[in-house]
């Protein structure tokens, strides 16, 4: 077969391409969205990229009834008044310049909008638009009819992220400081002749007025942590620093004011120019990507309850035990609740990661989280949303708690503590060395230590490489929260996996066909019945088959829970479970595995089978972490995997039938032993556990997508990194403490200088800027060395 | 020599105003996305005879309609 891409998405056309306009789409989205574009004169956007499209996602709702309700509306908009409205939206299927391009030209598409302004980097447009010509309602189905349906779960949320732009200010203060501060001080480190002392005091009380935004405004956060650190009785970086900076700045107003000295403020907006550039280093974050989201992210905004038999949207927030809701196809359920009415077909994908729909009858519960296959239902709640069997997950003690990234028991917070003592033991020791020998150079030498021993290469190890490292993961695939994760992630001494969806694709599904040949007929028979059907594994059989052609099918039944009949070419055909078609089989062998079986003209000719498909590599992965980590692995499924689990991939230490709770609670006993434990995860129910483990790790297909609250996500075609990157993190550690101990020598050198009470400006100078630079250096190089060393 | 008081002044002066002109940037969002920009200046900005025709045709009857009948209901 010829594979052929889709003109709009660039997906392969296997079964079912439709050619339109001398060009190939893969699906009937496809085709209307490149009808769209093409009536409304938008066909440039085919030219920035080669197939540009998103496939659209038939899942989820598509009515937005619930964004003329104003509360809710209002939630959303940014700014409105009686004419215009604003809105930004988080869309994250933007990903080329053509997505730039069609969504800024919202305008052509319908007079309303005003302004559309897209933001790459965040994945988000700003729309504005006009309230007499378009809803909000109407905006947002249109952006989903063209293929950019926007997350609107994540407006709120990021609504309150406000930006810290302080940073990009200090910086700018403090070299624009160092730049001129430095120039003023050139012809005292030249020694220019006797004239140049008519300008000397001159210059100094330009560097002293420079220093001074330098000092209050760029580099206060220094001494205001070493105050808090100090509050707190504990011995952080901060505090050798803020000692720095103080004795530099004191002794520079001392020797200028005196006429003593040119003082050391070059150095003093040196350092804190440095030590601002390696905290912006370590700020990388990935501004599209969500590492919080909880529950709400994934739940629906709002509601059809069922009022008096008509149907009312609410907020989900306002749903009360005994509400009668109505949930239509592809709705989440958002709380546990009774089914009245209807037919229910629950795929529970969010919560366990197994897609294969549940079947429940009226009368059973349903809990909070499955997805609605099939037609509409009615339910009445039992718990509240916040309560509900999902939900109460994040009710635990994990999550009240707030997340500290400054860490106590981090390296160089340990490392600095040392260092805090010593240094002030030398000082001290110093300082009493030379009252008794010389009082009168005293004060000199102990300021001269405190300059020298600030540990600026110290503290710049850390963030430099780390930070770096951080872009290098994210490179290859990993995007890590904040860099102190690579810490912990070296650290970690236990492994768990989640099984569905974790080290098994989500959604593929494995499909064998056993039995008596089939011919080419009967193939397109098959086929032609299982396209009528939504079930995934009517799906699954459809991909299976890869036919093209469609015939009629008469009398076609779908009996829910067991399977389809239907007459195709005068051929009857049955499809679904051995009960379905009165046909025996083991009862032993029936458990096993998923079969679907298939009869013509009530003959039984074999059946489908159905196995969930393991990531490629999985095998030497778990080998390669199973030497050095103990394996743990998770499921909320039986054991009916487990001879393949232990005997195939090794993996001792299996739970099964493990409910969200279950899993976080399971974290905590292995930590409780003493390990420090990495959770690889990735549906809602993995949650807890992702945020009591030391390291939580989302694996996603998607990775802008739909990933529970996590340390670090990463995308699914990386699975057989991990060992990669465990190295990698392990490896910048030793990487730090190299660059440490680089400090140290430059210190020590230093300190040989500044105990003798004579350490000269220009020796200060060059010595604390260039033990700088040459940690930079270290740290960026080293750390692009081992990245590209392959293990 | 006396000259360099003066020049001094005038070139903090100067250098003042280029840091400015930074915190400008900042606070005006040059650095928040560093992508966009650079793509969007190189779409053209003159919408075309025929497209003008179709945005005043859409205003009376909706193309988008045709394939999304429920856009507007």
């Amino acid at each position: 077969m010829i594979e052929e891409k889709c003109y709009h998405c660039g997906d392969d056309c296997d079964s079912s391409k439709i050619i339109f306009d001398n060009h190939t789409f893969c699906c009937n989205g496809c085709k209307a969205v490149y009808e769209i574009l093409q009536a409304n004169n938008l066909n440039e956007y085919y030219q920035f990229e080669i197939q540009p499209g998103v496939k659209s996602n038939e899942k989820g709702n598509t009515d937005f009834n619930f964004l003329d309700n104003a509360e809710i509306a209002s939630r959303l908009l940014l700014y409105h008044d009686q004419d215009i409205s604003r809105v930004s939206f988080s869309i994250p299927q933007i990903h080329c310049s053509s997505c730039i391009w069609l969504l800024e030209n919202l305008t052509r598409l319908h007079q309303g909008v005003v302004r559309s302004v897209v933001d790459f980097s965040k994945k988000r447009t700003d729309i504005t638009f006009k309230n007499s010509e378009i809803t909000l309602r109407q905006l947002v189905k249109l952006l989903s009819s063209i293929g950019y349906q926007p997350n609107l779960n994540e407006v709120s949320e990021s609504l309150t992220k406000l930006l810290d732009k302080s940073i990009y200010y200090k910086i700018g203060v403090a070299g624009f400081c160092f730049g001129n501060i430095m120039l003023l001080a050139f012809p005292e480190y030249l020694g220019i002749d006797e004239s140049f002392n008519d300008f000397k005091s001159f210059f100094g009380y330009i560097s002293l007025v420079l220093s001074i935004p330098v000092f209050f405004y760029s580099g206060i956060d220094y001494i205001k942590n070493a105050i808090k650190g100090i509050n707190q009785r504990f011995i952080n970086i901060d505090i050798p620093i803020a000692l720095g900076m103080i004795a530099l700045f004191l002794r520079s107003i001392y020797e200028i004011l005196t006429y003593t000295g040119a003082g050391y403020l070059d150095s003093l907006s040196g350092l804190i120019f440095f030590l601002l550039l390696g905290k912006w280093f370590q700020q990388k974050t990935y501004d599209s990507l969500s590492f919080e989201r909880d529950y709400k992210s994934y739940f629906p905004i709002a509601v059809n309850k069922i009022i008096n038999e008509a149907l009312v949207s609410i907020k989900i927030e306002d749903l009360k035990i005994g509400d009668k809701i109505e949930i239509r196809n592809n709705e989440l359920i958002p709380a546990d609740a009774v089914l009245k009415k209807g037919e229910a077909y629950i795929d529970y994908s969010f919560v366990t990661g197994e897609s294969k729909p549940v079947r429940k009858k009226e009368g059973d519960i349903l809990f909070a989280g499955g997805r609605q296959v099939g037609t509409k239902i009615e339910l009445e709640l039992v718990k509240e949303v916040n309560n509900s069997y999902l939900t109460q997950l994040w009710n635990q003690d994990v999550f009240q708690k707030e997340d500290n990234s400054n860490d106590y028991n981090s390296l160089s917070n340990k490392v600095s503590k040392y260092f805090t003592i010593v240094v002030l033991i030398i000082s001290l020791f110093t300082f009493v060395f030379w009252w008794i020998k010389n009082p009168e150079i005293m004060w000199n030498a102990l300021t001269a230590v405190l300059i020298v021993a600030c540990p600026c290469a110290l503290a710049l190890s850390t963030p430099f490489t780390l930070g770096n490292m951080t872009r290098i993961m994210g490179r290859n695939g990993l995007y890590l929260k904040h860099t102190s994760i690579i810490e912990k992630l070296s650290n970690i001494s236990s492994i768990v996996f989640d099984k569905t969806g974790t080290i098994t694709h989500s959604g593929m599904m494995n499909v064998a066909y056993v039995g008596e040949k089939l011919s080419d007929l009967e193939k397109i028979a098959i086929h032609s019945l299982v396209t009528s059907s939504v079930h995934p594994l009517s799906i699954s059989i459809k991909n299976y088959l890869k036919q093209k052609e469609v015939k009629k099918v008469v009398d076609f039944g779908e009996v829910a829970g067991s399977g389809l009949e239907g007459v195709v070419d005068g051929l009857k055909l049955k499809l679904g479970s051995a009960a379905f078609l009165n046909y025996s089989v083991d009862a032993k062998d029936e458990a096993k595995k998923s079969k679907v079986f298939i009869s013509f003209n009530g003959e039984v000719k074999g059946y489908f089978e159905f196995d969930q498909l393991y990531r490629s590599g999985l095998k030497e992965t778990i080998k390669k972490l199973g030497t050095k980590y103990d394996i743990h692995l998770f499921t909320g499924d039986n054991n009916s995997q487990e001879s393949y689990l232990t005997n195939e991939l090794n993996i001792k230490s299996l739970y099964f039938n493990q409910s969200p709770i279950d899993k976080l609670s399971n974290i905590k006993k292995i930590q409780q032993k003493g390990k420090r434990v990495l959770m690889i995860g990735d549906g809602l129910n993995d949650a807890g556990a992702l945020k009591q483990s030391d390291v939580g790790i989302a694996i996603s297909d998607n990775i802008h997508q739909f990933s529970p609250a996590c340390d670090a996500i990463l995308s699914a075609t990386k699975f057989a990194e991990i060992p990669y990157f465990i190295s990698l993190a392990k490896k910048s550690i030793s990487i730090i403490k190299w660059s440490f101990i680089i400090s140290f020598l430059y210190n020590v050198i230093g300190i040989s200088y500044a105990v003798t009470g004579m350490l000269s400006p220009i020796v200060a100078a060059i010595l604390m800027p260039l033990s700088s630079i040459t940690i930079v250096v270290f740290t960026t190089f080293s750390t692009n060395y081992i990245a590209k060393q392959k293990i | 020599m006396s000259v360099i008081y003066l020049l001094i002044l005038v070139s903090l002066v100067v250098a003042v105003c280029f840091l400015g002109a930074f915190l400008w940037a900042v606070k005006d969002g040059q650095y928040d996305d560093d992508y966009s920009p650079s793509v969007r200046i190189l779409f053209d900005d003159d919408v075309k005879k025929s497209n003008k025709e179709n945005l005043i045709n859409s205003k009376n009857n909706l193309t988008i309609n045709k394939s999304n009948s429920t856009i507007d209901n």
